[in-house]
Order: C-alpha cells, then sequence, then structure tokens
C-alpha cells in the first residue's frame, strides 16, 4: 500500500503545484512508483509545470464519474518512466469531484503505487479538503511572509479535524516546507527567519526551498524544477526533502548560504 | 534604539513574527469554539425567556479575547410592559 501525501497550503501561489512536481518527480528518481494528482479542478496547471499538457486526454473528472478508467487518464511522464501524473478537469467545476468518488480513485491509486501525492487547491473549500481527506503525510507549503503563515496555521487546524485519519482518531503526519526563502532578506531583518516561521506553526520542517530564478526557468520549459537541473539550489532543497520523507536523516540547510555568508561580511561592514 | 532607527530601517521581520503570535493565538482558540458563542446565547436565552419575555431580535451576544482573560457580553432588551410575565 502507497501513501498519501497532500500539498497543501491555503494560500495561493505559494508553490504548492511547483513543489507537488518537484517532490514526485524526486522521489520516481529513487525508482518509487509515483503518481501526482491535480486536485485543482477548473484551473489546472500541474500537467504544464509537467510539460504534459498536449497528452491530456482524460481527466480525475472523467474518472470519478465513470466516463473513462483510470488507466486512461492517467499520464506516464516521459523522461521518468515511474513518474505519472493524473490532470484535473479544465472545464467542469470542483462540485463534480464527489467524496465516494474521490475516495474510490485514491483507494485505487494507493494500491497500484508507492506514493499518491495530491495537488490541493488553494482556499479550503470543497477542492481543498478533498485533496487532504485520505492523506496520511502532509506537507505545508508556506512562505515566510504573514499571509502565508497564517493561512497554514488554517491549513494544520483543517488536517487534524476535517481528514479520514482525523475523524478515525489518528494524526495526518505534518510536515513544513518553507518556499521562496531569501536568506540574505532574513539576515537583514526583512523577512521572516525560519525558526520565527517553525515557532509560529510549529510542526517538523521538511525543507527550505530558496528563492530561485531556476523555479520559473523549470516551469518555462515544463519540467519539475529536479529533473530540469539536479544541481540547482531548489532542486538540492527538493531532493534533500524527499530523503528527509522517505526517513533519512539530512541536515536542514539554508540553500544559497554560501552567498550569503559573503552577504554576512558585507553587511556588517555596511553596519 | 531611536538613534539607530535614524540611520537604518528598523527590520520589519520582528514586527510581522509579534503580530502574527498575537493573531494566531486568537484565531486558535476561536476556530474551535466558533459554535460556543451560539450555544451561550441559546441556553442563556432560554433561561431569561423562562422569567420574562425577550425580543430575540434585540439580543446581542459577544465574546472578546484577551490575552488572559476574556469577556462574555450579554446585551438584551427587556420591554417594559411584558416583564411582569413571571408574576
Amino acid at each position: 500500500m502507497g501513501k498519501v501525501i497532500v500539498v497543501t497550503s491555503g494560500k495561493g501561489g505559494v508553490g504548492k503545484t511547483t513543489s507537488s512536481a518537484a517532490l514526485g518527480a524526486a522521489l520516481a528518481l529513487r525508482g518509487d512508483k509515483v503518481v501526482v494528482v491535480d486536485f485543482d479542478v477548473g484551473l489546472r496547471n500541474l500537467d504544464l509545470v509537467m510539460g504534459a499538457e498536449r497528452r491530456v486526454v482524460y481527466d480525475l473528472v472523467n474518472v470519478i464519474q465513470g466516463d473513462a478508467k483510470l488507466s486512461q487518464a492517467l499520464i506516464r511522464d516521459k523522461r521518468v518512466e515511474t513518474l505519472y501524473l493524473l490532470p484535473a478537469s479544465q472545464t467542469r467545476d470542483k462540485d463534480n469531484l464527489t467524496e465516494e468518488g474521490v475516495e474510490r480513485v485514491i483507494g485505487a491509486l494507493r494500491k497500484a503505487f508507492d506514493w499518491v501525492i495530491c495537488d490541493s487547491p488553494a482556499g479550503i473549500e470543497r477542492g481543498a479538503t478533498l485533496a487532504m481527506r485520505h492523506a496520511d503525510v502532509a506537507v505545508v507549503v508556506t512562505n515566510p511572509e504573514v499571509s502565508s503563515v497564517r493561512d497554514s496555521d488554517r491549513i494544520i487546524g483543517l488536517l487534524d479535524a476535517k481528514t479520514a485519519k482525523a475523524e478515525r482518531g489518528e494524526r495526518v503526519e505534518k510536515h513544513l516546507l518553507l518556499t521562496r526563502y531569501d536568506p540574505n532578506r532574513a539576515e537583514r531583518g526583512d523577512m521572516l527567519k525560519v525558526d520565527d516561521v517553525l515557532e509560529i506553526l510549529s510542526i517538523p520542517l521538511l525543507g527550505i526551498i530558496p528563492e530561485s530564478m531556476d523555479v520559473l526557468r523549470a516551469s518555462n520549459v515544463g519540467a519539475p524544477v529536479t529533473l530540469a537541473d539536479s544541481r540547482s539550489a531548489p532542486a538540492v532543497a527538493y531532493l534533500d526533502a524527499v530523503r528527509r520523507l522517505t526517513g533519512e536523516t539530512v541536515p536542514i540547510t539554508i540553500p544559497g548560504e554560501k552567498r550569503s555568508l559573503l552577504g554576512k561580511i558585507f553587511g556588517r561592514r555596511a553596519a | 534604539m531611536k538613534i539607530f532607527r535614524i540611520f537604518a530601517k528598523q527590520a520589519s521581520a520582528p514586527v510581522a513574527r509579534e503580530r502574527l503570535q498575537v493573531l494566531l493565538a486568537h484565531e486558535r482558540a476561536s476556530v474551535g469554539n466558533s459554535d460556543l458563542v451560539t450555544l451561550l446565547r441559546e441556553e442563556i436565552l432560554a433561561v431569561i425567556a423562562k422569567h420574562v419575555q425577550i425580543d430575540r431580535d434585540k439580543v446581542n451576544v459577544k465574546m472578546e479575547r484577551g490575552a488572559k482573560v476574556s469577556t462574555l457580553a450579554v446585551d438584551l432588551e427587556i420591554p417594559l410592559d411584558t416583564g411582569a410575565k413571571a408574576a
């Protein structure tokens, strides 16, 4: 039985889709069988970020409504053969996701894959609650910025209340993924530091993804950032995060620290 | 401190951190209790209605959360002519 991971945040634009694609690809690179499921019905984008937008025939809603078989809707990645995508529908809306339908699809995926990664839509409505519904593990994507931290706090509350695990009296394993982190701005005191966010949200840290041009560059060409350039700073951070996710102990590093060390010296001189 | 502020902009992150801590302490407490005020309102009204007739639209139940104590304010109008119900 595979593990179900929900990538969620509450706030939009913090990097859920980027992270879903990057984590999924990184897990698949280890040889695990991975499917990334887009729950953002009506505003799908995972297909675009993963470079499969022209290969979408059937989608999650088709499978839920019985118009297509799961195997017909799954798209196999052209770069990593153990990586699959289940796209969301672009033309329908989230009301087409039924609770029973989602349960059935996730149950089937769990049997066939080692990892089922659910890319949640923003918000706390139906789409988001269904995406987290059957999760074993939650990756809470947060930017070091007040509105994102507040929304993440709300999502953490929902993970403890509205998931199938919570209703059975169990706990969803929660991890914080801090994205778009700029060590220089944090050092200058103009961005919440890692410890600030950790203290406020008090869930364990999975990784710190630096703000980087490489993320935009990867999405431009339709490749998960971990596949586009596996040596770029964000890719290394995602690869480390995946090692932690699989139970390895990897010390947390703040990416781009080498550069910021120089900045530190200059910063101190200026002061 | 003030002398430093003249030369450099004050770091904004500590302000963000403090605002978040205060806000979230309140929000966490209220999310689980969102029904508490409704429940209190109904039960308080039931007790009062036993003795005096009240207009349900003219009742205001408010809960304010402070750092150490919270206050519950019940504000209701009792019409003069119906005050004699219980007697």
